[in-house]
């Protein structure tokens, strides 16, 4: 087997800060290679350094030392302004919390990443019908958020991802808010959309049964760092 | 962002907060209304100051004399006394010339002089004086007893009302009756062999007696230019007066000057032209022409200096509400931040740049600005009107007549709304840069 290019190499990378006068070693010497169509799964407990481990990865951090390499893009070496064109760009992100604006219809929720990457009005409404196909919720587009279920909330958090057609999608906790049946249907969703139209995802997740079921492969870490017993499938 | 959607997402923002957001706004509209209420007053009064001082004639005229002869009589012996050059005489060739000149509308003598009048058999001593046309239209005139002369030469009279009293108490009631001036006439004599070539035989003086009607009372004379010696208690049109050739101060000192002729010269003249700001350069083609000119162009001047401090000191004042009002937008913005971290947040994520949350913030403000600046313009205005409709009651109760004391022109209209916009985006530029420094991981975190 041909092994794939990198979608993300991690090389020594570390994210300290500082709380009074003490370190806090939130993620320290982590080096990691993802190659592009990979679903990995980010393990570990509460406080590991998983999540932001992701957010320096979704350039939404800057890590102390080391670099974070995105599609051949060192993000330690970007602007800020550059950062946000990466995140609108190269990558898609989901929250456990779902995070769609309460006074927003689906419809324009799913549309806002257009909205910022200046889209023009008449492609607009064409992508934001496609991502919600999708995720199956055409029929839904002018509902609040508030008038969904929380499976469906996260389905339109995952449309809203994929609207800008990024190489890199990024889930924080994607079922940490949901039921298992629900989680799993959302699991299922994020597998097809890995591989059609093929996808780098890394799910941060500390539901282990689920990610060995639907990750190619599992990194787990342990007090900021990258623990040996993560494997591949 | 595009500006399509900036202003839509800041619409959208805005309307979620509406009662907030309308208060922020209020307060903005009454910052604006007070600073726009205060310089229409400002601009009202100097309006209101500019046109009655224009009506009057006082800064579009020029008064016009004879160059003044130092060496005049008693200058020394008779016989040691070297002939004085002589000046230009003010009379109707000159009158005429001056007509001519570029700018100048309307030309016409100080005819003022002391008289007897009889009035139901009884005389009365007064001092007549001549009305130009003009003078209807300086708003001395607007509130008299009675009308204004029926035409140029109409055989009628406007008394001063003090002078109205001494001939009847209720002065109402000498409307329409008549009464008689007597004055003397100025007659040329003819000349007499051995007199100088350029000087006349003189003249003499015929009484005569004159029937008029009284058509009006008013207050007092009318500042019709300047440079009387007195105020006319009985007013008649200055084509009749002229007419009259009555014998004036001027005419005993002309004799006195020995440079009297046969053709009547005047005193003075008033020279009005077409605008306030022709009189400099028609006051220096008159001094060409051999005359003294003089006018109160400086007093304009000062008058429009005045003004303007009295305007940026009303703005000054008006000012201060509206920056109480910029307080109201910074509280509400900076609670705006606080309430949608979550949100800045989730939009960096999806790729907002800071410039782009900035410019949402930025934009909100602009909003509230332009709101709250249309809003308070329109009530700026209400006040003013009412404070014009409460000085004009007042007015009409003291039988005065009514004046418009505020104004809101259309670059005040601009002013106002252009200013709260500004004033709001300044406001805005705290909040706008907090929003956008706010770090996303931080914001995604909040709850």
């Amino acid at each position: 087997m041909t092994e794939l290019p990198p979608a993300i190499r991690l090389e020594s990378v570390s994210r300290h800060y500082l709380m009074g006068e003490a370190v806090i070693r939130a993620v320290h010497d982590v080096s990691l290679s993802v190659p592009s169509g990979e679903f990995l799964a980010l393990l570990g407990s509460s406080g590991s350094g998983k999540s932001t481990l992701l957010n320096l990865i979704a350039g939404l951090d800057r890590p102390s030392s080391g670099s974070v390499i995105a599609h051949g893009q060192d993000l330690s070496k970007m602007s800020s302004l550059e950062l946000a064109r990466y995140r609108r760009q190269t990558v898609g992100m989901v929250f456990q919390s779902f995070n769609l604006l309460p006074r927003m219809t689906l419809e324009e929720n799913v549309e806002l990443p257009l909205r910022l990457a200046e889209v023009d009005r008449s492609e607009r409404a064409a992508r934001v019908g496609e991502a919600l196909r999708r995720v199956g919720l055409e029929k839904r587009t002018g509902h609040r958020p508030s008038e969904l279920s929380g499976g469906e909330q996260q389905r339109t958090a995952i449309a809203r991802a994929l609207v800008n057609r990024p190489k890199i999608l990024l889930a924080d906790e994607p079922t940490g808010n949901l039921d298992s049946a629900t989680g799993e249907s959302i699991l299922t969703l994020l597998r097809e959309i890995q591989r059609n139209p093929g996808m780098t995802i890394i799910m941060v997740t500390h539901e282990r049964t689920l990610a060995e079921r639907f990750a190619d492969r599992l990194a787990v870490m342990g007090d900021g760092q990258l623990l040996p017993n993560g494997a591949p499938r | 962002m595009k500006v399509r959607d900036l202003s839509d997402l800041a619409f959208r923002n805005l309307r979620e907060a509406v009662l907030r957001n309308s208060l922020t706004t209020l307060g903005v509209a009454v910052g604006v209304a007070s600073l726009v209420a205060m310089l229409s007053l400002g601009v009202g009064l100097q309006q209101l100051a500019t046109s009655r001082l224009a009506k009057s004639g006082l800064f579009d005229s020029i008064f016009v004399t004879p160059k003044t002869n130092l060496r005049g009589p008693g200058g020394g012996p008779p016989g040691t006394r070297t002939p004085a050059p002589k000046a230009r005489p003010l009379d109707a060739d000159a009158r005429a010339e001056i007509y001519r000149m570029p700018n100048v509308i309307e030309v016409y003598p100080q005819i003022r002089f002391f008289t007897e009048v009889r009035y139901d058999g009884k005389p009365f001593a007064t001092m007549v004086a001549g009305l130009p046309e003009s003078s209807k239209a300086s708003g001395a005139f607007d509130g008299m007893q009675g009308s204004f002369f029926s035409s140029p030469k109409a055989d009628e009279a406007i008394l001063q009302a003090e002078f109205a009293k001494e001939l009847n108490p209720q002065t109402t009631s000498l409307i329409g009756k008549d009464l008689v001036l007597r004055y003397a006439e100025r007659q040329s004599l003819p000349a007499q062999p051995g007199d100088p070539a350029d000087n006349s035989g003189g003249f003499s003086v015929v009484p005569k007696e004159k029937h008029l009607r009284i058509i009006g009372v008013v207050e007092t004379e009318p500042a019709s230019g300047f440079g009387g010696f007195a105020s006319g208690r009985l007013l008649i049109p200055l084509p009749l007066a002229e007419n009259l050739r009555a014998a004036q101060v001027n005419d005993l000192r002309d004799i006195l000057r020995d440079s009297s002729t046969d053709k009547p010269t005047y005193s003075s003249l008033t020279v009005r032209v077409k605008s306030p700001s022709l009189v400099e350069t028609t006051e220096d083609q008159l001094k060409a022409l051999g005359f003294s000119a003089f006018s109160l162009l400086d007093a304009s001047k000062s008058l429009r200096i005045f003004f303007s401090v009295f305007d940026l000191l009303l703005g000054i004042f008006g000012s201060l509400a509206l920056a109480v009002a910029t307080l109201g937008i910074i509280n509400t913005l900076v609670m705006a931040i606080l309430e949608r971290r979550r949100e800045i947040g989730v939009l960096k994520a999806l790729g907002a740049a800071d410039g782009d949350v900035k410019q949402l913030f930025f934009v909100e403000a602009g909003v509230m600005g332009l709101f709250g600046g249309m809003l308070g313009t329109l009530l700026g205005w209400l006040i003013g009107r009412s404070l014009t409709l409460g000085t004009n009651l007042y007015l009409h109760r003291q039988n005065l007549p009514g004046v418009d004391i505020s104004s809101v022109p259309w670059w005040l209209v601009l002013g106002g709304i252009g200013f709260a916009v500004l004033v709001s985006l300044a406001a805005g530029l705290y909040p706008a840069s907090r929003a956008a420094r706010l770090d996303p991981v931080q914001a995604l975190r909040y709850e």
